[in-house]
């Protein structure tokens, strides 16, 4: 398979998986994690 | 002049990612709008400083929330950075990576990294980033956010020190974990001292994907074979000991553009540019 497939494969699967991601409701579970302090990734938890 | 440049962006990526700096006196974590998307490079979201969310992170979020099991937008937006940069990410826009750029040029005795130890990264992405935040679970099902947890010193430096530094009550519950984090991060400093960018060579799980993308990725280096006269000087001054000639796919290039400056007769090229990909095209 040329380079421009495998390219053309992995911006698609890019896509989808945002597009995935954002319709299951992925961002509100970032947000609510981002925006608190996460203890466990401190070191903290 | 292509070097001054990169640092220039590696500054402005490390403001840009990072400005919130006023809440590091206050250790108020960030709550806008830009915490719904995430950095392309390594930076914790519980750094006050931070504007947006770590991709790794927000990654591990998401598989160990209950009912969901892999973090697609997290991966879909490593993956379009990795399609269009490849490691250009790490050596361009990534914070922690500037970070040990910055350690490197401590005057002190440098060391040759043990090649086998860069494979290491790929073990950390699948074990600490993908299986263990799905399999560990505690007692209320949710699952642990391994790699933040146990291996992530950006988050110790940007996440835990400002944060005790400025919230008393956080001191209370520092314990073991902290202690092995600590250590972690005391290694990588030393480590980054001694070695270029060790941490984004042994440990990072965003190296290890990107690297993974670089073979395909749209900016790319290209080396002019009938311009090479196999100098070696390319070779000689890579710190990711990098051959460009031979590997310039390599999962460890970060495209710093140091080899193509260092190239006497200008066969080295780092561009989206396809110039070349034709000219193969039309050879064949």
């Amino acid at each position: 398979m040329s380079r421009k497939i495998f390219q053309a494969v992995v911006i698609l699967t890019a896509g989808g998986f945002i597009f995935h991601g954002v319709t299951r409701g992925e961002v509100a579970i970032i947000f609510q994690k981002a925006a608190r302090i996460c203890m466990e990734c401190i070191g903290l938890g | 002049m292509k070097i001054f440049r990169r640092r220039l962006i590696q500054l402005a990526a490390f403001g840009f990612t990072n400005a919130q700096v006023l809440n590091l006196a206050s250790g108020k974590i960030y709550k806008g709008e830009l915490k719904n998307f995430c950095a392309p490079g390594l930076n914790c979201y519980s750094c006050p400083a931070a504007s947006f969310s770590c991709p790794i992170g927000a990654m591990q979020a998401v598989a160990a929330t209950s009912g969901f099991n892999f973090g697609f937008y997290a991966a879909g937006i490593i993956l379009a950075f990795g399609i269009l940069f490849g490691r250009a990410v790490c050596g361009f826009l990534c914070p922690f990576g500037f970070f040990q750029e910055l350690l490197h040029k401590i005057p002190t005795p440098k060391k040759i990294l043990w090649r086998p130890l860069m494979y290491a990264k790929y073990f950390v992405l699948a074990v600490f980033v993908l299986i263990l935040p799905l399999t560990l679970t505690n007692y209320a099902g949710v699952g642990l956010p391994a790699f933040c947890q146990y291996i992530c010193p950006a988050g110790t430096l940007e996440g835990s020190l400002p944060l005790l530094a400025t919230r008393p009550e956080l001191r209370q519950v520092v314990g073991s974990l902290f202690a092995w984090k600590f250590f972690i991060l005391v290694v990588v400093i030393f480590g980054s001292v001694i070695f270029y960018r060790f941490f984004c060579r042994v440990l990072c799980p965003l190296g290890a994907i990107y690297g993974l993308l670089n073979r395909i990725s749209f900016y790319r280096l290209t080396v002019d074979e009938n311009l090479c006269i196999n100098c070696g000087r390319c070779k000689k001054i890579c710190g990711m000991n990098v051959d460009p000639v031979r590997q310039n796919d390599s999962a460890e290039c970060i495209r710093c553009g140091e080899c193509a400056a260092a190239c006497p007769k200008k066969a080295i090229a780092i561009n989206f540019s396809t110039s070349l990909e034709k000219r193969d095209d039309c050879l064949e």
